[in-house]
């Protein structure tokens, strides 16, 4: 009863914007471990937390690519997460990982949180949710890609965008933080 | 929206009026050809949906957001509709607010309601600009589903989480109900 109490009004824990984030080592879908400080000449970086099975993370899967390629170039690779337990959601294993990144030919890393030790110091929730740091690691941004999950040709603001040219203006991103409906992370209980 | 293809709720909210003979009609042969008894209210805008969320009564609402999409919501959705057959008589009502996708409605969303023969109050909520109103939701949702709002009056109880079992959520409902 108080695990559910205290559950009532949940504190997202993890980086706020302005919070300066922690390096991490994660296996790629190649097998090769990533870190952030593995970049070299890079501005910034776009992680997101996204996974394979998730509607919402599906239905981003092409526009993930088409960010990449824009923001990439000036800078800030994305680089994908997945924090979900396969033993909960088994769609969401390294190999299916591996498959779909195959399949889709996403030009990004796709990184697997095994042992779910760096989504909970992000405080991600849910998947997709983005978080754009700065080079200093530095958390400028948090929540949605875009203001229109459900519809690319609905989409009239694209916040990773805006907020990687503000970043790259020296400017404060505008909004700093959005919210956007998700699937939520798959743990044990 | 395309009135023929969401008569089923047309015919019971909106459009009660001008329309209403149309649909009555349309929905009985509905009704019959396929046996479906299972009547949702489609809302294709936040504002039009939001007085669910602050009703002034003596009745103690449980709002569930939920998808078929969404397996940790699935699987709690039988303890809503337990929840919505103990309650009879006593001022507290269910409602079970889906974020299912237009273009599953047909396919996905109506016959996982059939299936389930579910009871408690379905609303289907498409409003696509959900960065606009998760806020307006609660300001501690942080997007992710199943969330629960339990409320009466101005007294308020939100859970990002799903329940593990019936007596959770009993005891998450008790919280306002019996405060």
């Amino acid at each position: 009863m108080f695990c559910l109490m205290a559950a009532t009004y949940p504190v997202h824990g993890g980086y706020h914007v302005g919070d300066t984030a922690q390096d991490f080592k994660l296996m790629n879908v190649s097998g090769d471990f990533v870190s952030l400080s593995d970049y070299k000449d890079v501005e910034g970086y776009v992680v997101v937390f996204t996974c394979n099975t998730c509607p919402y993370s599906v239905m981003y899967e092409d526009r993930l690519i088409e960010l990449h390629n824009r923001t990439a170039e000036k800078g800030f690779p994305v680089v994908a997460i997945n924090p979900n337990d396969p033993d909960v959601r088994p769609g969401d294993n390294f190999a299916s990982m591996q498959e779909r990144h195959t399949e889709k030919n996403f030009p990004f890393v796709y990184l697997f949180d095994e042992g779910q030790k760096v989504y909970p110091k992000f405080g991600a929730t849910k998947t997709p949710h983005v978080y754009i740091l700065d080079k200093d690691l530095k958390v400028r941004y948090i929540g949605a890609i875009d203001d229109s999950a459900k519809d690319p040709a609905g989409v009239s603001v694209n916040y990773v965008d805006g907020a990687v040219d503000a970043i790259k203006a020296g400017k404060k991103p505008s909004p700093e933080t959005t919210k956007a409906i998700g699937c939520s992370i798959k743990v044990k209980k | 929206m395309t009135k023929t293809s969401y008569i089923y709720k047309t015919s019971l909210i909106k459009y009660r009026y001008s329309y209403m003979r149309l649909t009555s009609i349309l929905f009985l042969s509905f009704l019959c050809s396929i046996g479906y008894s299972q009547n949702f209210t489609t809302y294709e805008k936040f504002d039009d949906f939001e007085h669910l969320l602050h009703q002034e009564n003596d009745t103690t609402y449980v709002v569930n957001f939920w998808a078929t999409w969404c397996g940790p919501c699935v699987k709690e959705l039988p303890y809503f509709e337990e929840l919505h057959r103990k309650v009879e008589g006593k001022k507290i009502k269910v409602i079970l607010v889906s974020l299912d996708f237009k273009r599953q409605i047909e396919k996905k969303f109506i016959p996982f309601l059939q299936k389930n023969n579910i009871k408690s109050d379905v609303v289907l909520l498409l409003d696509p600009k959900e960065v606009e109103w998760i806020d307006k939701v609660d300001t501690r949702w942080s997007g992710a589903i199943p969330i629960t709002i339990v409320y009466k009056g101005d007294e308020r109880a939100f859970l990002e989480e799903d329940f593990a079992n019936y007596t959770e959520l009993e005891n998450f409902v008790n919280t306002i109900y019996k405060h």
